[in-house]
């Protein structure tokens, strides 16, 4: 019965309440020591208050060759940024 | 640096149109990500010089997993376990980022095992003084950092991630190595002497991590190109020394170069090349500890599989069983 402990990726909350965010991965044989190994792999120096941990087999990413039709279309709506519009001074902060 | 020789796997012939494009991609700051396409030869050298540097990472907690036991006190047998620690944690961060390019885990271990995988040839030299824990941390990481700074920008995404995670916990090792020595060099005669000693042992086999002489790095050009090497081994060699002499001279302790002397004109140290014949001979494995090493990482591996196995057939069970009460 020889065979490699499943990878892991590891989500980390960071102290002041951001999301979790995705820091490396790891091999572990389940759920629970792969949080044990998270621990110590990527909270040694209080990095974290919340470990999330998923097999990596279990994420499904979108395709490098998806970028184009994925990403470009955001590129011509350039209205949706608040500086397009422009507001004169004497209206005050907005 | 912790990957020496790494044998550059240059394209033969005609640079293809999706070679061209992936140059264009690397020469405009942008990063490769392990989906992405890339060329056989710059995945091949990758998975070469990451795995290289991650089995650095974890034959290097050898030499100071020595001292453990023994350090002289509490608070600096803490600070070791930390150190030792971090270097496993490195270990890991690395090995993740070169599965990323195909490779399998075990498929590194049992090329690191068969020799096949070399690591640094500085962990071929013993530790054989308490003093050995300051010079280690001190000149050994001082040189790795000097690598792994500018590493942080190489073209491969996960490497690069790697490389700014273990940035930051890097300085903590060549600072308490400092640390050490600067308690050993202000200490009694003998402890003094016990510092220089350790000087004396690792300068040139710090020297020796940069690898080879430019005039004689054949791989260097393609990956500089693909930016997996960022300096020439002479550029970050001379930054070393010309950091590390002051810091030396503030120890009072004596670099062992007799040659060694600041040439205003060239705003660097003149300093004495390590004896390369030794390097080429450590690194084809008859340096003083690389059986040692190497049969300690082989044990480990062998006396830890009914433990892995004996985990993988519990988490097989406690799944199975869940999947019943369901």
């Amino acid at each position: 019965m020889k065979k490699e402990w499943p990878l892991w990726e590891i989500f980390i909350r960071g102290q002041h309440g951001l999301n979790h965010r995705h820091v490396g991965s790891l091999h572990a044989p389940d759920a629970e020591m792969a949080i044990n190994h998270a621990r110590d792999v990527y909270t040694r120096r209080k990095e974290g208050v919340s470990i999330w941990v998923v097999e990596s087999a279990d994420i499904t990413a979108s395709a490098p060759s998806d970028k184009g039709p994925l990403f470009d279309p955001a590129e011509d709506k350039v209205y949706r940024h608040p500086t397009f519009f422009d507001i004169p001074d004497e209206v005050g902060h907005m | 640096m912790y990957a020496q020789m790494v044998k550059s796997e240059a394209a033969d012939g005609e640079q293809t149109p999706e070679d061209r494009a992936f140059q264009a991609r690397i020469d405009r700051g942008e990063k490769i990500e392990p989906k992405d396409w890339m060329p056989e030869g710059y995945r091949k050298t990758l998975i070469r010089q990451i795995g290289q540097h991650a089995h650095s990472e974890i034959v290097g907690q050898l030499p100071e997993g020595n001292w453990i036991t023994r350090a002289p006190t509490l608070e600096r047998k803490q600070i070791l376990l930390a150190k030792v620690q971090d270097e496993a944690g490195h270990g890991l961060y690395l090995y993740s980022a070169a599965e990323t390019l195909g490779v399998s885990r075990d498929e590194l271990f049992e090329k690191l095992h068969s020799g096949a995988m070399k690591y640094s040839s500085i962990f071929n030299y013993p530790t054989l003084t308490w003093a050995d824990m300051g010079a280690i941390g001190w000149l050994v990481d001082g040189a790795a950092i000097m690598n792994q700074v500018p590493l942080q920008r190489t073209s491969y995404g996960p490497y690069s991630r790697a490389m700014i995670r273990i940035c930051k916990e890097e300085s903590f090792h060549q600072r308490q190595g400092y640390s050490i020595m600067m308690k050993m060099a202000g200490g009694t005669p003998e402890q003094k002497e016990m510092a220089q000693d350790a000087l004396n042992r690792f300068w040139y086999p710090s020297l020796m991590m940069f690898g080879p002489s430019d005039k004689d790095s054949v791989h260097s050009a393609q990956s500089m190109a693909w930016k997996i090497k960022i300096n020439t081994n002479d550029e970050l060699r001379q930054k070393f020394v010309d950091e590390t002499v002051p810091q030396a001279e503030y120890l009072g302790l004596t670099v062992p170069d007799p040659d060694l002397a600041w040439n205003a004109g060239r705003g660097h140290y003149d300093f004495t090349e390590p004896d390369w014949t030794e390097f080429f001979d450590v690194l084809k494995g008859n340096g003083p500890c690389n059986e040692e090493r190497l049969g300690a990482r082989v044990k480990a591996w062998e006396d830890g599989a009914w433990f892995r196995e004996g985990l993988s057939a519990h988490a097989e069970k406690a799944a199975a069983r869940r999947l019943a009460a369901e």
